[in-house]
């Protein structure tokens, strides 16, 4: 937390448009989790009400996109933004774009769970939807709240859950094969389930890129694109 | 998938032609040296013992608040300060190899190396021609052939050419305050200088001469080492390579442009720049 001190500007303006922008960000991050959380569990207990809600209020999360890239806008335009201001702004954008793009995802779980509604249900209750998406909420909360809190320490921990997470969806994804081989009828059932756990798996590739962009507001260091080890390096420096 | 992972630690940017490096005076040539400054105003010290390296051919800024000594650092650098009645300066500031502030320097020889623009254009009441002229005519130049050459130069230099060369004749007065400004530095650059310090050349300027003024730095720093001095943070981001913050006297901060408006080391840059009260 060093110098991330939002507040003390001079331009107390100023200093309530940054925390406007960053209090909306908040917002939009818990909006895109209640989507998953409402999306897995209407796949999981085949509610297409639930479902449906999730598709619509998709709308509402793209509405928050396009309201805070506008806000931004603003912020650069008018203040021209330096140092860590300037690096909040970016770092805003960049997440708000990652946040939609899980929104997206979410909405493609809820269609496949209206696809799933019409379906035979499995034995396992898709458990492994569950399971999986239990893991990718826990990860998006943490990286919301590593953002929230500015805690690098934090965000670099929730990057090395992405890893776990590519284990646990390669292992559903060895299982789906299984399935289809052993009973083809099986087939259009279990597409649709690696269509969801592949969806989840993306919000973890997601949510670690928004980790990342708290590294780079918080340290300045851009550490897209590489090892777990370098990230740490960066975070110790100064 | 580990070894992937570590293949992709090092980023390769060939794509763009070019390396991942930024600026770094390492890889500069060193124009101005300033080692141990320290000055003083009576009793009052100014400048609390910089070192500084001002690399060759490059646009360094000095940025700060009010009085915190980047104009008066500048003026150490052609000796403006001997002016000032109880100033005075220890330490050393070697300029090509020759330490200014040593014996037996020829101060006049000094001034045309390091030329200075101010805040306030201040043309002679004379006429284009001649406010360029100046400079050379003290130097004993005479012959009118060199002279017209020379004046024809420099105005194209401080891009004002083609705005005056039908009325060179005219007061340097009558010219707009840009236009004055861009005068002042064409008499600047008439005498060959190696070093120029720009001492708040655009805070009397309207926005439009401002941006020519800016991109007038741009085109000049291949033939010269620019020092500027300005209150316009934006405008130090903009023109040039190397910043230093200075606070109080002490230089706080020096670094390549992009890391100090981006992400300096120091907390009292950061609220400088950020505009936070520390």
């Amino acid at each position: 937390m060093d110098n991330m001190n939002i507040g003390h500007h001079i331009s107390r303006q100023f200093n309530e448009e940054l925390e406007d922008v960053r209090n909306q960000v908040l917002i939009m991050g818990g909006l895109v989790e209640q989507q998953i959380v409402d999306a897995v569990k209407a796949l999981v207990e085949g509610d297409s009400h639930l479902a449906e809600q999730v598709i619509d209020n998709d709308r509402k999360v793209n509405g928050l996109e396009v309201a805070i890239d506008e806000e931004c806008t603003q912020i650069l335009a008018r203040r021209q933004p330096a140092a860590s201001d300037l690096r909040l702004v970016i770092a805003v954008i960049k997440t708000i774009t990652d946040l939609e793009r899980i929104g997206d995802q979410a909405e493609k779980i809820a269609r496949m769970g209206l696809h799933l509604v019409e379906m035979e249900r499995p034995k396992n209750h898709y458990y492994e939807v569950q399971s999986l998406g239990e893991n990718v909420i826990k990860m998006l909360h943490q990286t919301l709240d590593a953002f929230a809190r500015m805690d690098v320490d934090a965000a670099i921990q929730v990057t090395q859950m992405d890893e776990k997470i590519d284990h646990e969806y390669e292992g559903i994804m060895r299982q789906m094969v299984t399935f289809m081989m052993e009973d083809p009828r099986a087939i259009k059932r279990s597409l649709d389930v690696i269509w969801s756990v592949r969806a989840l798996e993306r919000i973890g590739d997601h949510s670690k890129n928004i980790c990342e962009y708290v590294i780079y507001l918080v340290k300045g260091k851009d550490v897209r694109h590489t090892s777990t080890e370098y990230m740490k390096e960066a975070v110790q420096e100064k | 998938m580990n070894d992937s992972r570590e293949k992709r630690h090092a980023i390769d940017m060939s794509a763009l032609g070019r390396s991942n490096a930024g600026l770094s005076l390492e890889n500069e040539e060193i124009a101005i040296k300033v080692n141990a400054l320290r000055l003083f105003y009576g009793d009052k010290q100014a400048i609390n013992g910089v070192d500084m390296q001002i690399p060759k051919n490059r646009v360094t800024a000095f940025i700060g608040p009010s009085g915190c000594g980047k104009s008066t650092l500048l003026r150490c650098f052609n000796r403006m300060n001997d002016l000032i009645d109880g100033c005075r300066v220890e330490g050393e500031v070697t300029i090509e190899g020759e330490n200014i502030y040593g014996k037996g320097v020829n101060v006049v020889d000094l001034r045309r190396r390091v030329g200075m623009v101010f805040q306030k254009p201040n043309p002679f009441p004379k006429s284009i021609y001649e406010n360029v002229a100046y400079g050379l005519r003290l130097q004993g130049i005479k012959d009118r052939r060199v002279l017209d050459e020379v004046i024809e130069r420099s105005l194209k230099g401080a891009a004002l050419w083609d705005e005056v060369k039908d009325r060179l004749n005219e007061s340097g007065m009558g010219l707009s305050g840009g236009q004055q400004q861009r005068l002042v530095i064409a008499r600047a650059i008439a005498v060959e200088p190696h070093v120029l310090l720009l001492d708040e050349p655009a805070s009397a300027l309207d926005p439009i001469s401002t941006l020519k003024l800016e991109e007038l730095i741009y085109e000049l720093k291949s033939k010269y080492t620019i020092v500027i001095v300005t209150h316009n943070m934006q405008q130090a981001a903009r023109v040039s390579d190397y910043t230093a913050f200075m606070f109080m006297g002490d230089q706080v901060e020096f670094s390549d442009t992009d890391t100090l408006f981006t992400n300096p080391r120091e907390k009292r840059t950061e609220d400088y720049i950020t505009g936070r009260y520390g």
